[in-house]
């Protein structure tokens, strides 16, 4: 019974409505637009935050990032020559951190130089990344063909390298490159393994991560071992710079990544390894980059970003709500003998509020069904032409059907309150 | 024959239509309108009652009072045995919709329905199933001789098939009372005698109808005529033929 009233009203309001079909056309313009750009702006906001994020994911949300950099004095004080400068991160840090923190898993010490790579008569400059065989561990770099390094490795020094995939093809041409021999800066190394990162979005934009941008963006990586690099290259490198003259620096490691248990030690482990390393550099050559409160970050300002797209995207709503409310009354005073009709013929007040308010829903739901297909299909676009991610969430769906809806219900409320509490006499004599 | 305006209680009880002392004022601003003033009318089961009187004498409030689209300001009204004159709007809606059906000098037809739909509007409102009432609402209309035209719009209707549909939807919920206000006002002669001749019938069928009119030919086809002046019954007798 209460289906077939259900019914009833629904056909009734088509039928209204249907008899007004530009009107009606042109009313729901202004949800379908609303609709389709609350979608599309939460798309393209949660594309950008979920490409951000993937990437900080990347650095790893349990790790703490600590990198040596060149303390400010040494960088504005040009005119000394040949003078050492020693700063840096040291393996005393990595024991220290090691020894005194509970809580950390793995703790990765690092090297990292520019050198050129020779094979064959070919020539690629490369990051030189001395390291430890537990690195794979706390990054998403991976072998992919052959083996990462090893203790024993480590233990002997030898002389083996990784290199990562995209400098295969620059370096080695068609030949197979494992078992091959690779010249870097005098001395010779065997390829053992090719190294691949495992997600796509990280290894593309390199620039966005912050652990890859002291051996420049676009350079390959050859894994080597981190005894072996220091046995090979030493710890004194000589800068020569227009301005500064030549320079000796002496830096042990460039980076020492510290992995803990869980999650939630991280920020509690970030202030242990702050204390420890205050302590010990009185020069402030080192910064901690913490991937999990960078994620946090970015998911602020996605907040933010989230938020203003999202409040236009509802101003657009509201104008189409009162545009609709407009029609509405007009509507409302257009059948104002209809109204005084049904009164007479027995409509409860309530019935004439149902009439006029599904009417109302009718016209912003349809308006919400064509603006999610639009809302849908712009995404689709942007991703196309923009080149840009994005990401129609289930969520935002339900989102702005819901705020369709809702506009409907609060604008349409008013005119069917109107119409229901005009004078039944006064509607009838209504020309 | 002048009719007594004091009626006795023993009357009052088998009367479908009971008025006692009923007023109706309006205030415009400052100024009190009194309209109706002191209605004494009994109306009973079966009757054919016309109801004249001059422009201003306070016929169409009578009647917007008598299908309880308006409240009295004091009196008291009871409709089949019971008091309307305090109550709620929603059930006052209940009563014009169940009790009472309304004839329209301008039709009033709702023109995006077609005479099926427009008939069955009462019944919709009184929670009939669409089945049930749809069914009724085409006997109706093959009742009123718009067996042939159950699916066209008001507006492709003559006025008096139209004023047949109206009628077809006032007795759609089987009233107490069908009450038509002019209901030959805006048709010619033809149609006019058309539609009074399916008053006659409804009226030999046993139902109470009470007419408003101006013209003294529809009046003369009542049993009873009430006429108003000035707000007041001014008479109120038995017409003899």
């Amino acid at each position: 019974m209460t289906v077939f009233r259900v019914k009833r009203i629904v056909r009734l309001g088509i039928k209204s409505l249907w008899m007004h079909r530009l009107r009606s056309t042109l009313t729901t313009l202004g949800i379908v637009f609303g609709v389709a750009s609350v979608i599309a702006m939460l798309a393209i906001g949660e594309g950008a935050s979920r490409d951000a994020q993937e990437r900080i994911a990347q650095l790893g949300s349990r790790n703490i990032i600590v990198k040596t950099v060149a303390p400010p004095e040494d960088q504005s004080a040009p005119g000394h020559q040949r003078i050492l400068n020693e700063y840096g991160l040291t393996y005393d840090d990595a024991e220290r951190f090691q020894n005194s923190i509970p809580g950390i898993q793995v703790i990765v010490p690092n090297r990292r130089l520019s050198q050129q790579a020779f094979y064959r008569n070919r020539r690629v400059p490369v990051e030189v990344i001395g390291t430890v065989p537990w690195y794979p561990s706390i990054s998403p770099v991976r072998p992919r063909f052959g083996r990462f390094l090893t203790v024993t490795d480590m233990r002997y020094k030898q002389s083996v390298c990784v290199v990562e995939e995209g400098l295969v093809r620059d370096l080695f041409g068609v030949d197979d490159p494992l078992g091959q021999d690779v010249k870097i800066a005098g001395d010779y190394y065997r390829v053992v393994g090719i190294a691949t990162t495992q997600n796509r979005a990280a290894s593309e934009d390199k620039d966005l991560s912050p652990a890859r941008k002291t051996g420049g963006a676009n350079l390959g990586g050859i894994y080597i071992p981190l005894t072996t690099v220091k046995n090979h290259f030493g710890e004194v490198a000589t800068q020569t710079g227009p301005a500064t003259g030549s320079t000796m620096q002496r830096i042990e490691l460039q980076e020492i990544i510290v992995q803990v248990r869980s999650i939630d030690r991280v920020l509690r482990t970030r202030q242990s390894v702050q204390a420890l390393l205050a302590l010990s550099h009185k020069k402030n050559d080192y910064e901690i980059i913490v991937p999990l409160e960078l994620m946090r970050r970015a998911r602020d300002v996605q907040r933010i970003f989230t938020l203003v797209l999202g409040s236009i995207a509802a101003i657009s709503l509201l104008v189409g709500g009162i545009g609709i409310m407009n029609i509405m009354m007009a509507t409302v005073s257009e059948r104002t003998r209809e109204i005084g009709i049904r009164r007479a013929l027995g409509a409860r007040k309530r019935d004439i509020v149902i009439q006029f308010l599904s009417e109302t829903l009718l016209l912003t739901l349809f308006g919400g069904i064509v603006g999610i297909v639009v809302g849908s299909a712009i995404p689709f676009g942007v991703s196309y032409f923009g080149n840009m991610r994005t990401l129609i969430t289930p969520g935002s769906l339900v989102l702005a059907f819901g705020i369709s809806s809702a506009v409907g219900l609060v604008f349409g409320l008013y005119p069917a309150y109107r119409a229901a509490n005009m004078d039944p006499i006064e509607s009838l004599r209504h020309e | 024959m002048m009719r007594s305006t004091q009626t006795s209680n023993s009357a009052m009880d088998a009367a479908i239509l009971v008025m006692k002392d009923l007023c109706k004022t309006y205030h415009l601003g400052s100024v009190e309108l009194r309209v109706l003033k002191d209605i004494n009318l009994a109306i009973h089961c079966g009757e054919y009652v016309a109801i004249m009187g001059p422009s201003g004498s306070g016929k169409s409030t009578l009647l917007n009072m008598i299908g309880c689209l308006d409240r009295p300001t004091a009196g008291d009204y009871l409709l089949g045995g019971r008091s309307v004159a305090s109550l709620e709007d929603d059930q006052l809606s209940l009563i014009r919709g169940a009790r009472i059906g309304f004839v329209f000098q301008s039709y009033n037809l709702i023109s995006q329905l077609n005479v099926v739909e427009n008939i069955a509007i009462p019944m919709y409102y009184q929670g009939f199933s669409e089945q049930a009432s749809v069914q009724r609402a085409r006997g109706l209309a093959t009742l009123v001789g718009l067996g042939e035209r159950l699916n066209h719009r008001p507006t492709e209707l003559s006025g008096g098939q139209q004023q047949r549909v109206a009628i077809a939807r006032a007795i759609a919920n089987d009233p107490l009372i069908i009450l038509a206000d002019e209901p030959t006002g805006n048709l010619d002669s033809a149609s006019g005698t058309e539609i009074l001749a399916i008053l006659d019938r409804l009226h030999e069928e046993g139902k109470t109808l009470i007419v408003v009119t101006h013209d003294e030919h529809v009046a003369t086809k009542a049993k009873r005529i009430i006429r108003l002046f000035d707000g007041r019954i001014d008479r109120d007798e038995f017409n003899e033929r």
